[in-house]
């Protein structure tokens, strides 16, 4: 395979154990810009755990990784964060601080003047489509959804290259998960972010994924595009993977479309 | 962080105010412990010395003989009344010096004076209830051996002292098998309550003829003589001469009757040592004496003063001290256990047993007070910090990675944030601890609400306890209330609030 421009991220034979457990080996992976790249597989097979190598809170035990062409190291991952922004399942926002202070805390610390991070803050709230009163709310003041949407703004707050979401819609319900995955994508599409974006979902994955990677106990089960993997699923596991998660949906869109 | 700023401001302002109310270092200072007979010789002893001139400051009922023997030697006091039998059985233990001279020759190295006899002997002695002693034919202490069921309550200082129980039970061969240390003046108490049969009493006890208690005989001589004594410094000779010509004035000029008298006037009658002291020096001496009488309310605000200055000033340097150091342990796993370990262990040491071993390092008044409560107050603050930050859920701390803040930025701006509720109920804790612990100073001459208790437990007064309980119990309820608000402030509304 040949590709025409640098990725974003690139890790080569990432290998990491925690105890006995091999949660990652020989990973080979490239982020190319401007795509969402999803991970995926079942519970345990290590998707979370590679976002976390990505954005240092873990180390690794053998091979490499860069972020655009920079080897991450202890050394320099405080000064790469800065360029991405990270999403957890459930926000993971500060709760003594409002959505607003949560939002812009890390732009006050840099010394961004007021008027710099008030202009960002009202882009932002546009962009998620955040109400503005709901800025001086605490997060426990928040709905699931708001509490996502202030999650996304903080993360976007600093205009990072690429944006890392482990299940970021995890833990929201069924009508305002399809509502975000909906806004998610355009807002994907209007800033043309690199996204790497971890999910158990077969679904959320092919809605956002212009490449799906499925991880099988630490290892890459296959690399393709929805289609490639329900279509030319390299392994049986690949096919099962698929069809457990189609299979209470496809007679359903069957008996729809006839 | 404003608020501490506050805080300290008060602290300042307390400190101004305790030394306002100290006033000038007195030119003599006269010890007491903190047993009636000991305090009209204290307030005697000062009267006399202020006749002169000099100014002159009573600091009374500071615990037993250790302390005021540490403090005569650090020069934190001048002089106090002390008992010969003392001296050779307690101060001069393993010496064979029994004689006031052999004594005498045997504190000149310390460069301790002792004055002649003041003409009474305090010895120890048994006493039990007249009826019960006639029930039993008890007359003499070797009668007590034939009796082993009887029930002995003795002050504490008499259960350690060699010529105390232990060795008045070998001297006797005494069978007992129930025998309590208490305070003395509770020993009266529990006497005429009828839960022990028989105390240890100093002959010139008024309590003697009031309980209708009879005098055992030490038919065996076990007991020393007690003739009381001053002690002083040699330096005071060379500094306050006529201090020193007048104080011996005093000596064989107090009868046992006379000493028994006055100690009946405080203890059965209420009248104020300073009173009876005066009332002796003007009938014996014709010494014109002016009473300055401190009104209850003067007295409340000083020892308000007094305890506020201990408590602030322990317990600021508590949270300085003790907030770091939880975030130490939180953040280091092996010291971290160190420092809860050690600061544990710290809080287990009796408080009375700390307040003495401070002494030999830093005295007697507020300074071992202070280090005392300061340590006391180390552990809530220390584990509740610990536990705050270690409890923040791993989600928030990775986000906070996540987003690029630095370690210190981490700590300032979202861990200690989040832990604030948890290191403020250590601090409010340690607050009520310490307000408490500090009526224990008074002890060791800090004065503070520990003084009315202390006094009023001596003269049986429970309204003068009361005087020290109740503002003291109030000032917990305050401090409590005071965090409470500062929690308000300290504390995020996003904290606070339940959600919906």
């Amino acid at each position: 395979m040949s590709h025409p421009t640098s990725p974003i991220i690139e890790l080569k034979q990432v290998t990491k154990t925690f105890g006995a457990t091999r949660a990652l080996e020989g990973i080979d992976l490239r982020v190319e810009p401007a795509q969402t790249t999803v991970l995926i597989g079942p519970s345990g097979c290590g998707k979370s755990t590679l976002l976390r190598l990505v954005v240092g809170l873990i180390g690794r035990d053998a091979g490499t990784a860069s972020f655009e062409g920079s080897d991450i190291t202890p050394d320099n991952i405080r000064a790469l964060r800065r360029r991405m922004g990270y999403v957890i399942q459930e926000g993971g926002l500060f709760p003594h601080l409002t959505a607003e202070q949560n939002v812009v805390l890390m732009a006050r610390q840099l010394g961004w003047p007021e008027r710099k991070w008030r202009n960002r803050l009202g882009e932002l709230a546009e962009l998620t489509r955040l109400p503005m009163d709901a800025l001086s709310r605490y997060p426990v003041e928040l709905s699931g959804g708001q509490r996502q949407r202030v999650s996304l703004m903080r993360a976007l707050m600093l205009d990072p290259h690429v944006l890392l979401m482990d299940e970021p819609l995890g833990a929201l319900d069924p009508m305002i998960r399809s509502e975000l995955q909906m806004e998610l994508r355009g807002i994907f599409r209007r800033l043309g972010k690199t996204v790497l974006l971890v999910t158990h979902d077969l679904d959320e994955a092919g809605y956002f994924g212009d490449i799906i990677v499925l991880l099988r106990e630490g290892q890459i089960e296959q690399r393709g595009t929805l289609e490639e993997l329900v279509n030319n699923p390299r392994s049986e596991f690949v096919r099962a993977f698929v069809n457990a998660q189609r299979s209470t949906l496809e007679p359903l869109r069957e008996e729809s479309r006839s | 962080m404003i608020c501490i700023a506050r805080y300290s401001v008060a602290v300042v302002l307390l400190s101004l105010l305790a030394g306002t109310a100290r006033g000038q270092e007195p030119q003599v200072r006269v010890g007491s412990k903190k047993f009636t007979e000991s305090v009209i010789l204290g307030e005697l002893l000062t009267q006399l010395a202020a006749s002169t001139g000099a100014e002159a400051e009573h600091r009374s009922e500071l615990g037993g003989t250790r302390i005021l023997w540490s403090a005569l030697k650090r020069g934190e006091i001048d002089l106090y009344p002390e008992y010969t039998g003392t001296l050779s059985k307690e101060i001069l233990a393993g010496s064979d010096a029994s004689t006031i001279d052999e004594i005498r020759a045997a504190l000149v190295p310390e460069e301790i004076v002792v004055s002649e006899p003041l003409g009474f002997n305090n010895t120890y002695v048994l006493g039990m209830k007249e009826e019960l002693a006639e029930e039993r034919r008890i007359r003499a202490i070797s009668d007590l051996a034939r009796h082993p069921d009887l029930r002995f309550g003795f002050s504490n200082e008499f259960m350690d002292r060699k010529d105390g129980w232990p060795g008045l039970r070998r001297a006797y061969a005494l069978p007992q098998r129930h025998v309590r240390g208490m305070d003395h003046d509770l020993a009266y108490r529990g006497l005429a309550a009828g839960s022990i049969d028989l105390v240890d009493l100093y002959s010139t006890d008024a309590e003697i003829e009031y309980y209708e208690l009879r005098a055992l005989e030490d038919d065996r001589a076990h007991f020393p003589r007690y003739d009381a004594v001053i002690l002083y410094r040699n330096d005071l000779e060379r500094r306050a001469p006529e201090v020193v010509a007048a104080l011996s004035t005093l000596e064989q000029a107090i009868t046992a009757v006379d000493m028994t008298e006055m100690n009946a006037k405080a203890k059965i009658e209420g009248v104020s040592e300073p009173r009876i002291a005066a009332e002796f020096l003007e009938r014996r001496l014709r010494l014109e004496i002016d009473l300055h009488d401190v009104s209850a309310w003067e007295r409340f605000w000083v020892n308000t003063v007094e305890h506020l200055f201990l408590v602030a000033v322990s317990l600021s340097g508590a949270i300085v001290v003790s907030i770091p150091l939880g975030i130490v342990a939180a953040r280091f796993g092996g010291v971290g256990q160190g420092i809860l370990g050690t600061v544990s262990i710290i809080q287990t040491i009796p408080a009375l047993a700390l307040l003495v071993f401070m002494i030999p390092l830093l005295g007697i008044g507020a300074a071992p007070a202070i280090a005392a409560l300061f340590l006391y107050s180390l552990l809530p603050i220390v584990r509740n910090t610990y536990a705050g930050l270690h409890d923040i859920s791993r989600p928030i701390v990775e986000s906070a990675i996540a987003l690029g803040l630095s370690p210190w930025q981490r700590l300032r701006l979202v861990e200690l944030p989040l832990s604030a509720r948890s290191i403020l109920a250590g601090i409010k804790t340690s607050a009520v601890i310490n307000v408490g612990t500090a009526t224990l100073g008074a002890l060791i001459g800090t004065g503070g609400y520990g003084q009315p208790i202390l006094t009023g437990i001596r003269l049986d007064d429970v309204g003068l306890i009361m005087q020290g309980a109740v503002p003291a119990a109030g000032l917990a309820l305050l401090c409590q209330a005071a965090f409470e608000l500062a929690e308000r402030r300290l504390v995020s509304k996003g904290l606070r609030i339940k959600a919906s």
